[in-house]
């Protein structure tokens, strides 16, 4: 940057200052920032450029100083000119927008998960330790943080202005953003996506904590089930144990260590193991069947809310061995066996978590 | 590259009305609804566009009001949805995208390239009753208790999240979007078909370029409008999952269709404006557009990429980071032809002899704005920008700057250009520079402080906002009223001129084109003897010998 840091720093502590500009709260604002100012330079250069034309022409070629027009016809030199110029900086313009985009939508692989639930009209954030929050979230700072998103309805975005992120949140499929947080305080968060009545009232408010404070604001919002603890409850209680029981007889392919591996399907290709391909292989078996075994896995679309996915996946991603599966599996059957066993095929299996 | 002699504007006072003029060629209601005249066509455009773009602006005017305080006071949250709804679809869809095709184009596009008609009289008038089916559809849905989904009809809020008019809405839209279609293809034919002897495609002003260029995008986008809205009802009504992530559909794929269409609509609009303002820049600079084939090409070469820019809607929407980068690319690309053009004006006005005339006025506005619209266009291509900037007020203020400052601009500069041409008489020159400039200020004060209002991060389609954002909203909303009295202004003094404005003479302005080298109004058949084009547009020395010429005849 061919500007003083004394100079730059005076010139953004004023900026943030006055109200015309956002606060920089992410280590990702700063580069935005430093973007926004070329695109800024540029337009004001632009704009100042042709208006001094369109003035200087004015006042030099009126009527009364230029009775006579004299006529031409253009110059090849002059438009070549006017055509390279404007393209260089515009390419330039997009390679720094492309590597800020790679900046911002790559995270970091050591990044602190949490989820996301957009609904109508409510964000609903899941830490993996169980802890919920509505219309808030918080984060500490100095650490990335990555959020896994999706909508239960329509589609949302998710929007902290103060850190330059924004992602579109979409019913049917996870996306993700992340940003690691540099100061503390509280920070608005806004739905930008229009999604309804109450779109303008789908704003939250993002508190970073400094480190501190997050572990003892975890403590204290702690609801003693963490994410992973919830879908191990619901993969017993919606019989995923029977099948994937992780012994060589199983009907389900074993699921230890399945998460970041890759497996081959029974059509030959081959997929990575992701949050992604959990959840549409948790709703659409038929079309993710695992080499070597049948296509018998019923569908479980509109029996498991989005949260409920969430928490299944949570616990499928942290499974290293078969051990708590198994666990799962000797505790469901005992208390199956218990009272009364219901009918097979009597049971409609309802929403497990609202 | 030689000196031409100075023409003199011709004694006004002498001026009579002709006897006999396409207006009173016929008389009664019934003439005007059966005519297959595209003067009258675009007249019939004319007073509908009008009445649209007064409904649409109510409903801006309703918008900045409720924005005035940051509580969603004025009207609840559900009216204010429908509000901004209906402005969106009737500026775009009934106002922007006929404006200057079907009123300007309709009128001008014949007499310029020396015919007698379009190639498709009736079908011109089809495509009006189109737009009138259409625009009467949505105002049904209005008054039936209107529509919230955003112009842009999101699914699956679209779809299945809605209880509002819908169905009736996106029918009116599909109609009038045929009426475009219709208009483009007639458009098309004739300038390929019809152009009296000698008029080349060089030859033809750079008018006729623009439109050319805008009528195949209207050609080859509309459709696929129309495939997206009928998804849209067939998912409504009978829930056949395309768009429905649970059955299988993908809610991304609406997006794909409907920006196919409605980025290429921002050419579609802007196109035939660039085409007015090469008009009046030459005019009343009294010189050949700088570089004419480089503006004409440019025309071409933005309908072309403009069909390859339309992902950058949906760069947070979790495209592929590869497809984001092609599409950032291509959008950096088409802002080219675009600089192209405005240094071409400016440099028109190089060596020429300047007056400042309303159009002229309309026309350095239409300038000024439009390159603040377009280089605040480039913030939004470029990736890493765009994820801060898209769907805050930014992107507000960027359309607005191009579609309002830009293409609203360069159609009053149009209509007041043509205004004598077409009406043969003139406007009352102060007020109409008044308005003028009033609109020029009233705009920037109005759309500016959006600009702030986004990169501070306020979402469009609040009807409550935090209120640390009321300052600009309440500059913005003052904004608006001086926008407001702009553009009430020439509805009032042109329809005083109807009646009371001065005769205008066949070519008050001493323009080159064909249509100024007829009566005003003109006749309906234009050209009592077919017309041969001997010499380049733009041609002043031409002119001036000509008028030369009939000055000694007389004499």
């Amino acid at each position: 940057m061919g500007i003083s840091p004394v100079l730059w720093q005076f010139l953004t502590n004023w900026l943030h200052g006055s109200a015309l500009f956002p606060a920089e709260a992410s280590s990702i604002s700063p580069w935005v920032d430093a973007l926004y100012f070329f695109l800024l330079l540029m337009t004001v250069f632009g704009v100042v450029l042709v208006g001094a034309l369109l003035t200087f022409f004015s006042v030099r070629y009126r009527r009364e100083r230029s009775p006579v027009a004299t006529q031409v016809e253009g110059s090849t030199l002059l438009e070549a000119t006017w055509t390279i110029i404007p393209l260089a900086i515009f390419l330039l313009v997009f390679v720094w927008g492309a590597l800020l985009y790679f900046r911002i939508y790559n995270p970091p692989t050591n990044a602190l998960n949490i989820y996301v639930v957009g609904k109508q009209w409510m964000w609903k954030a899941e830490h993996p330790g169980g802890q919920h929050e509505i219309n808030a979230l918080h984060v500490p700072m100095g650490k990335p943080v990555q959020l896994t998103m999706i909508s239960q309805d329509v589609f949302h975005s998710f929007s902290i202005p103060d850190f330059r992120v924004k992602r579109e949140v979409i019913p049917g499929r996870y996306s993700t953003v992340w940003f690691e947080a540099t100061r503390p305080g509280t920070y608005h968060l806004f739905c930008t996506q229009y999604c309804g009545t109450q779109h303008s009232g789908m704003i939250g408010e993002v508190t970073v904590l400094t480190p501190v404070d997050y572990q003892k604001w975890l403590h204290e919002s702690t609801s003693g089930m963490s994410l992973a603890q919830n879908g191990e409850r619901l993969f017993a209680s919606m019989g995923c144990n029977q099948c994937h029981s992780g012994t060589a007889a199983a009907r389900g392919p074993n699921l230890a260590g399945v998460y970041g591996s890759k497996l081959t399907l029974t059509d030959g290709s081959q997929v990575l193991v992701t949050d992604a391909y959990l959840r549409d292989a948790i709703l659409s078996p038929s079309q993710h069947v695992t080499a070597g075994f049948a296509p018998i896995m019923p569908t479980y679309q509109g029996q498991i809310s989005e949260d409920g996915l969430i928490d299944l996946v949570e616990y499928i991603k942290g499974l290293q061995s078969n051990y708590r599966v198994q666990q799962t599996l000797v505790t469901s059957t005992s208390s199956d066996a218990a009272p009364k066993t219901p009918e097979p095929g009597t049971t409609t299996p309802e929403m497990v978590k609202p | 590259m030689s000196a031409q002699t100075i023409v003199s504007l011709p004694d006004q006072s002498t001026a009579k009305m002709p006897k006999r003029h396409y207006i009173n060629n016929e008389h009664g209601l019934l003439s005007w609804l059966l005519t297959g005249d595209h003067k009258r066509i675009a007249i019939l455009y004319l007073i509908s566009i009008t009445f649209f773009f007064f409904i649409g602006g109510a409903f801006a005017g309703l918008i900045r009001l409720e924005l005035l305080t940051p509580q969603s006071d004025l009207v609840a949250a559900d009216t204010y949805n429908k509000f901004f709804t209906m402005h969106g679809i009737i500026m775009i869809f009934l106002f922007l995208v006929p404006s200057v095709p079907a009123t300007l184009g309709n009128f001008l596009i014949p007499i310029m390239l020396g015919a007698k008609d379009l190639a498709f009289p009736k079908i011109n008038l089809l495509s009006w009753y189109l737009y009138l089916a259409g625009g009467i559809f949505t105002l049904t849905a209005l008054v039936l208790g209107g529509v919230d989904t955003g112009w842009t009809f999101t699914t699956p809020l679209s779809t299945h999240y809605l209880n509002t008019h819908v169905i009736t809405t996106a029918l009116g839209i599909f109609v009038a979007g045929f009426s475009s279609i219709f208009t483009g293809l007639n458009f098309i034919v004739t300038i390929h078909r019809m152009r009296c002897p000698g008029m080349t495609w060089f030859k033809m002003p750079l008018f006729v370029w623009s439109h050319y260029a805008a009528s195949l995008l209207m050609v080859l986008g509309t459709p696929v409008l129309a495939i997206a809205l009928v998804l849209v009802l067939l998912e409504r009504l009978f829930g056949i999952g395309v768009f429905d992530p649970t059955k299988g559909g993908d809610p991304l794929l609406f997006q794909h269709l409907f920006w196919f269409y409605s980025h290429p609509a921002v050419y579609i609009m802007i196109l035939p404006g660039m085409g007015v303002i090469s008009e009046v820049i030459a005019t009343f600079s009294r010189k050949r557009v700088f570089g004419y084939s480089a503006v004409a090409f440019s025309s071409v070469a933005i309908a072309l990429f403009g069909f390859f820019v339309w992902e950058h809607h949906m760069f947070i929407m979790g495209v592929s980071n590869y497809s984001a980068l092609v599409f950032s690319l291509l959008t950096m690309l088409v802002a080219v032809p675009s600089a192209i053009k405005v240094f071409n004006w400016s440099f028109t006005l190089q060596k020429g002899s300047i007056t400042f005339e309303t159009p002229m006025l309309y026309a350095f506005a239409f300038i000024g704005l439009f390159t603040i619209g377009g280089l605040t266009g480039v913030f939004l291509g470029a990736l890493g920008m765009d994820i801060h900037l898209t769907e805050t007020y930014f992107i507000v203020a960027h359309f607005h700057y191009v579609m309002v400052g830009g293409m609203l601009m360069a159609f009053l500069a149009g209509i007041h250009f043509w205004w004598p041409k077409m009406t043969g008489r003139m406007y009352p020159e102060s007020l109409s520079k008044l308005s003028a400039v009033t609109s020029f200020i009233g705009f920037n004060l109005t759309f500016m402080p959006q600009f702030i209002l986004g990169y501070l991060g306020m979402p469009r389609r609040y009807a409550a906002y935090p209120p640390e954002f009321q300052v600009l909203n309440v500059l913005s909303t003052a904004g608006a009223t001086v926008l407001g009295v702009g553009f009430l202004l020439p509805l009032l003094y042109l329809g005083w001129s109807l009646k009371y404005g001065a005769i205008a003479g066949n070519n008050p302005w001493q323009a080159t084109g064909l249509e100024w080298q007829i009566q005003s109004p003109p006749p309906t058949e234009n050209f009592l003897e077919t017309p041969i084009m001997d010499h380049e547009a733009y041609d002043y020395e031409w002119l001036a010998n000509k008028t030369k010429h009939e000055v000694t005849t007389v004499g």
